[in-house]
């Protein structure tokens, strides 16, 4: 039960992009297209679960039983680094369009600060290694649906009848703050 | 008593207001006798056909002036007896616009009578014999499409239920509906026939049901002739419960697959005008020459139905019935819904034209404010194909042919009932029908594209056979040369050696 | 301090020596992109790209990312497929490279005609029939309108016509 709290409060209450305002780079530079928006958000699930089980196990056998918890940054970041570059090998056998279609933002979920903030968020709270991985599921859970969302309405708004100044990105984000006050009534829904 | 099952239950479509009254006030008028005719060869799906006359040369009434062995074609016949003045390309209705053609252009000899062809002709026994008799008489589908009755009639698959198409769903038109009131034993021969060649399970004749009066005289001819296969089915009076493909989902439940013929469920579907051309021919050996148009509108004086030489021009029929009024402002071929305005009314009515509305500028909208899309989605409720055109326009306009394929644009009709509905005033049917276009020369591109890869191929591989066939035939002969030049070799020495040896010996003779 | 030196030193190995095993077991996938690419090109070898033919102009763009708008007989339709499966933003076509077109083809006059048999052999399709010192024709059901039979022509007998006459 706790755990399913805690993938909702990931997903939705809690919303790493639209809530927390972490990870606004690849939302906005892969949300052109559907595909290469559910393609952004699998690699970016993958990343944030791998990461976010990996470096509890660090955090957890390593640093804090050798007192290396300042060492703590480094160490996730390297694991980040990893995770996703071996998401990229598996993305460039499995698709190589859709890794052609992604281009340079697959590297950029590195820098995603919502990556690291999971990473940051499992340590400073007390959890078990499950609710550690189900607390990045649900994070990138959170991450596409809002992803997906966000690229049907921009496919939508490519054939619409915008104004010159606003057409693009002005629009996108515009669209972005409307989706976000949306997420902001699930304030409240639940304590956890 | 009539007993007749009634039809309801149409996906989508809309009601409108028929606006027949005009056209029905009056019967039939037959003694329209144009001066001259202007006879298209192509009134049908595939190559025009060939003319037979000449220029200068007198034909017949009924005499067959153009010809073809396409089994999408149809042979054509005059009307009138008269002089072949020119053969020449002309603009002619086709469907949903104009092409051109090559006519056979007659100066018509207004005082012949009509010749009977009854006894040189007379209806054949066997089966085969009968379609080669459809076919030279030109007969071909009289509801739009053209297509040759024959052909349409030549299949293998067994024919479940036979649909008789006396609908008529489209506003202004009701030349089928005075058909069925003043010729319903003629039409009840042409049925026969074919029920005799496609022996069906059941033979259904859709009437809308505010037709009272063809219903009755179709039902009273039905019960004459005795035959329990032959039944009437009343329709929902929707556009465009008429459509063939509505029509045949409508009495059967179930639906014609996309891109597929009624055939492939069983199902026939003819118009009663083409029916009755098949009892014209069955009785009296005649060959397609003529039609019913309805000529309707506020535009034209006499409003009602006329029986049209095929050929006639426009102008000639429109003076035939009093002429323009003076608000007259627009000319239209087809009915209110899927007609189309033309410019000239010089065209020739052909085989399929089967409504000319002169009409004023209080009948028709004469301009619209196309607004954005609200997303309301009447649109989709009305669709008699069940398709969105809400999610078609913008690939529509984009001519995005991936996402029109799977929102299945190809399936579209072109009805205009969207058009009608949408509060925006959006004119959707334009849209669809310019991306279709599109498509249409995109799949033959994609076509060309397709055959130029594997012609280029095979060339590549032609020309590598053939530069291997040189290289061989080149080493072969050095092979060759060389060996010959050993033995050439041997052969020279052998010679210089007996010269020798004769010389030596007449030296010691000496 | 060396703790910290060893375990960071540590990591870096580990996660490099999984890296490159990772690399070695997942090769990527041979490049279909080209093939995919030279599908939504008309393929007529028309050359009007500066290129050698549609397949190497597909090669340039899937490896030096040459712009997608030199195909003048593909027009804004390959144009606007070219940069969906490529994502990129489509461009305008670049009309000065050319007039070939899909909807056109070669017409010879067989009075002018002599027979030299120079437009069959460049012709990419194998479109036009003749032999040497005989008249030749163009066969417009496999004529794509590249353009390639005008130039070699000696004597000019080869014009352009509409596909639909």
């Amino acid at each position: 039960m706790e755990l399913l709290l805690i993938i909702f409060s990931a997903a939705l209450v809690n919303n790493f992009v639209l809530v927390q305002f972490l990870g606004l780079c690849p939302f906005l530079g892969a949300s052109n297209r559907m595909d290469g928006a559910v393609g952004m958000a699998l690699a970016t699930g993958l990343v944030l679960t791998l990461a976010s089980g990996l470096s509890y196990l660090i955090e957890n056998y390593v640093l804090i039983p050798f007192n290396l918890t300042y060492l703590r940054l480094i160490a996730f970041i390297l694991l980040i680094g990893a995770a996703v570059q071996f998401t990229e090998l598996l993305l460039r056998r499995i698709s190589p369009l859709l890794h052609r279609v992604l281009g340079l933002y697959i590297p950029l979920i590195a820098s995603n600060c919502a990556v690291l903030g999971v990473a940051l968020l499992n340590s400073t709270e007390q959890r078990t290694l499950l609710s550690a991985l189900f607390f990045g599921a649900g994070a990138s859970l959170g991450f596409g649906i809002v992803l997906t969302l966000l690229s049907g309405l921009r496919e939508r708004l490519n054939d619409a009848d915008i104004p010159k100044p606003f057409q693009g990105t002005p629009i996108a984000l515009v669209t972005a703050g409307i989706m976000s006050m949306a997420f902001f009534g699930f304030t409240g829904f639940l304590r956890l | 008593m009539t007993e007749y099952q009634i039809y309801r239950g149409m996906t989508g479509g809309i009601r409108l207001a028929p606006r027949k009254e005009l056209s029905t006030a009056f019967p039939i008028n037959r003694d329209l006798i144009p001066n001259q005719l202007i006879i298209p060869m192509k009134q049908h799906p595939g190559p025009p056909a060939i003319p037979t006359v000449t220029v200068g040369e007198r034909v017949r009434n009924g005499q067959m002036v153009g010809q073809s062995d396409s089994i999408f074609s149809a042979a054509i016949h005059t009307a009138r007896a008269g002089v072949v003045v020119a053969l020449e390309k002309r603009l002619i209705p086709s469907g949903t616009h104009l092409i051109e053609s090559q006519c056979i252009l007659l100066d018509v000899d207004t005082g012949a009578t009509e010749e009977s062809t009854e006894r040189q002709h007379p209806w054949p026994d066997i089966h085969t014999n009968r379609l080669q008799a459809i076919r030279d008489a030109g007969i071909v589908g009289l509801g739009g499409a053209a297509f040759p009755t024959a052909t349409k009639l030549d299949t293998k698959t067994i024919c479940d239920t036979l649909i008789f198409n006396g609908a008529e769903c489209e506003p202004y038109i009701s030349c089928d509906d005075m058909l069925m009131r003043e010729h319903s034993s003629e039409i009840l021969l042409g049925v026969q026939a074919m029920i005799d060649l496609l022996n069906p399970k059941n033979c259904l004749i859709a009437i809308e049901r505010d037709k009272p009066q063809a219903i009755e005289a179709m039902q009273t001819e039905i019960t004459e002739l005795g035959n329990e296969r032959i039944k009437i089915a009343a329709v929902t009076i929707k556009y465009p419960a008429g459509g063939e493909r509505q029509l045949v989902e409508l009495l059967v439940g179930k639906e014609v697959p996309s891109g597929r013929y009624p055939i492939e469920i069983g199902c026939v579907c003819q118009n009663v005008g083409t029916a009755f051309a098949l009892g014209e021919l069955v009785s009296k050996a005649k060959p397609i020459t003529s039609r019913i148009v309805t000529v309707t509108g506020k535009g034209v004086r006499n409003p009602q139905n006329v029986e049209v030489p095929i050929g006639t021009t426009i102008r000639e029929l429109i003076q035939h019935c009093g002429g323009y009024t003076k608000g007259a402002t627009r000319l239209i071929l087809g009915g209110s819904m899927m007609g189309y305005a033309v410019s000239s009314d010089e065209l020739p009515l052909t085989k399929t034209t089967n409504c000319v509305i002169a009409s004023t500028d209080d009948e028709v909208r004469t301009s619209y404010q196309e607004s954005p899309c609200i997303r309301c989605g009447d649109c989709a409720e009305v669709c008699p194909v069940r398709l969105l055109p809400q999610e078609l326009l913008s690939p529509s306009k984009n001519f995005d042919f991936q996402k029109l394929d799977s929102l299945s644009l190809r399936d579209c009709i072109q009805c205009g009932c969207c058009d009608v509905v949408c509060p925006s005033q959006i004119p959707l049917t334009e849209y669809f029908r310019n991306a279709r276009n599109a498509q249409h020369r995109h799949t033959l591109h994609q076509q060309l594209a397709e055959t130029a890869q594997l012609r280029h191929t095979n060339k590549q591989e032609r020309l590598k056979l053939q530069d291997e066939q040189t290289e061989k035939f080149r080493n072969d002969l050095k092979a060759q040369v060389a060996e010959n030049s050993d033995s050439r070799q041997e052969a020279i020495e052998a010679a210089i050696d007996r010269a020798q040896r004769q010389r030596s010996l007449v030296n010691h003779k000496d | 301090m060396l703790i910290g030196t060893v375990f960071l030193a540590g990591l870096v190995i580990l996660l490099t020596a999984l890296l490159v095993i990772g690399n070695r077991f997942l090769p990527p996938e041979s490049e279909p992109i080209v093939d995919q690419l030279e599908q939504l090109l008309p393929r007529i070898q028309c050359g009007q790209c500066g290129y050698a033919g549609c397949r190497a102009y597909a090669e340039a763009i899937a490896s030096d990312s040459v712009p997608i708008n030199r195909c003048p007989p593909g027009g804004t339709e390959t144009i606007r497929e070219l940069a969906n499966i490529m994502g990129l933003p489509t461009k305008k076509l670049r009309e000065d490279l050319g007039q070939a077109s899909l909807d056109q083809v070669a017409r010879i006059d067989e009075n002018l005609c002599i027979g030299c048999n120079l437009c069959a052999r460049v012709c990419p399709v194998d479109a036009i029939a003749g032999v040497p010192q005989m008249m030749h024709t163009v066969i417009a059901i496999h004529c794509t309108g590249c353009e390639l039979c005008l130039p070699p022509c000696p004597v000019d007998c080869i014009e352009l016509a509409s596909r639909n006459d």
